[in-house]
């Protein structure tokens, strides 16, 4: 047993007292209008006195907190990476629509990565693609010269969005730690349920649908496509029959429902982690459920300003870590 | 004076050495995996202090054993009274042998009761209420090292000299 950690769990310990309970989640939605929710929250400590009355800005320096706590561990980044996949394939979308289009929007990037928006603009406007990580290459070129032919926005976001998955996938299989493979497999996995669902409501043909999906162990493509083909019945019937039987209630329930069971089963496979003393997994844990209280806490601030109904946001709000 | 001519106090100075150096690695470890975890805790909280202090002295009492051990052991052999004991080589075997069981479940038990505590650590960081039942887990470590003591002193004594 490696004691590396331990100083890092012990304090990741410590913060996780600070994070949302479901109960927490349950006052928030309790609050009367938006301005209330937004006074709640400076209360528990969110944002800082610059972002003080600014939802984004309290969200946006909360984001920077996880990260300013990862830094302050002096663990080594490269175990966080594969949770910024999905940020670094986003800057890459936007540019290439970007570049391709000449529309110009500063405020679509990400700068939270390792290459941030004007980097990865400066790269994509060049066909600089060898700058990129290997990972990324391919399907950048793939994706740029697709929308520059075609027009086609959705295949260049199908291009990237399958490399994404690809590179998480590869990254979990390549981990030492049991934590990343299971958040890589059942992000991949929850991914190709997702694109099933909402190929079957669209009519998308079975070529789209296994080019969008990633190959993963928890799903057969192959068998969740044609599922798809045969209708929804059929999707519900297939994942009852794999480790995302919950997802066919969800599905019956309702899209929201649904949406929600993918953001839950994400906390489920990080929950183990409560129990470790002594390995990195908490602090990617940790990491993970911050993201997904910053993500609810959004939910819930954009259902008040629309003024939605309090069950309406709490049929969207998502399970807590704690 | 030559080693050859008391080997026995040799082996029986060697048991003593074996029990202090053991348990007292056994306790470091432990002391220092504890004490990792309580600094985490303190980085955050520092009103829980107090209670993860205690928490990272736990693995500290192997070390306490094996001096134990090794004064009783000293003082058999005449040392500490000066006139040391003139012992066969069998006996000081004998000697050696009596303080290993404190030596080795020291070492052991040390490092083991310093990760348990860790992990205790980390539920006083949650939920500072529970901390007499977070002080359980590492405290059923202690079981064997006493148990070990409890031999090692009955072994010592027993041995005629």
């Amino acid at each position: 047993m490696s004691e590396q950690y331990t100083y890092a769990v012990a304090r990741i310990r410590a913060l996780e007292v600070g994070l949302f309970s479901n109960s927490t989640i349950d006052q928030l939605i309790a609050c009367q209008d938006y301005g209330q929710c937004l006074q709640f929250l400076e209360e528990k400590g969110w944002g800082d006195s610059e972002s003080s009355g600014d939802a984004e800005a309290i969200l946006t320096r909360e984001e920077e907190k996880i990260w300013e706590v990862v830094k302050d561990l002096h663990i080594d980044m490269d175990h966080f990476a594969v949770l910024s996949y999905p940020k670094l394939f986003h800057n890459l979308k936007a540019a290439i629509k970007e570049v391709c289009t000449g529309e110009k929007n500063r405020h679509i990037y990400y700068e939270d990565v390792s290459i941030p928006g004007d980097a990865m603009r400066e790269i994509v406007s060049e066909k600089d693609f060898g700058k990129l990580p290997a990972y990324m290459q391919h399907a950048a070129a793939e994706a740029y010269e697709s929308l520059l032919h075609t027009g086609d926005g959705q295949l260049c976001d199908c291009i990237i969005d399958r490399a994404a998955l690809d590179a998480i996938y590869e990254a979990g299989k390549e981990s030492d730690a049991a934590i990343i493979r299971d958040y890589a497999e059942s992000t991949v996995g929850v991914a190709d349920i997702k694109i099933a669902v909402r190929s079957q409501k669209t009519a998308k043909s079975m070529d789209f649908m296994k080019r969008a999906m990633a190959e993963c162990e928890s799903v057969n493509v192959d068998q969740l496509s044609k599922a798809a083909l045969a209708g929804m019945d059929a999707i519900r019937d297939y994942l009852l029959g794999t480790a995302y039987a919950e997802g066919a209630d969800a599905l019956a329930e309702s899209p929201s429902a649904f949406e929600r069971w993918c953001d839950n089963r994400i906390i489920q496979t990080i929950s183990p982690q409560k129990y470790q003393a002594f390995t990195i997994g908490p602090v990617i844990a940790y990491v993970i459920a911050r993201q997904n209280e910053i993500k609810t806490v959004r939910i819930i601030l954009s259902g008040k300003q629309n003024e939605l109904p309090e069950d309406s946001i709490r049929e969207r709000v998502r399970e807590m870590y704690v | 004076m030559s080693i050859w001519e008391n080997l026995g106090l040799v082996y029986a100075l060697l048991g003593a050495a074996a029990a202090v150096f053991l348990a007292g690695a056994g306790s470091a470890l432990g002391v220092g995996i504890a004490g990792q975890a309580a600094s985490g805790v303190v980085t955050e909280d520092p009103s829980k202090f107090a209670k993860v202090l205690v928490m990272q002295l736990l693995p500290g009492t192997q070390g306490i054993y094996g001096l134990l051990v090794g004064f009783i052991t000293l003082s058999k052999i005449g040392l500490l009274g000066g006139g040391a004991a003139d012992l066969t080589p069998e006996t000081g075997l004998l000697v050696l042998a009596a303080c290993l069981p404190v030596g080795i479940v020291g070492l052991i038990s040390g490092k083991s009761q310093g990760q348990c505590s860790a992990a205790a650590i980390g539920i006083i960081a949650k939920k500072p209420d529970q901390f007499g039942k977070a002080m359980l887990f590492p405290a059923m470590v202690e079981t064997y090292a006493i148990l070990s003591l409890l031999i090692s002193i009955l072994a010592v004594t027993a041995i005629q000299i």
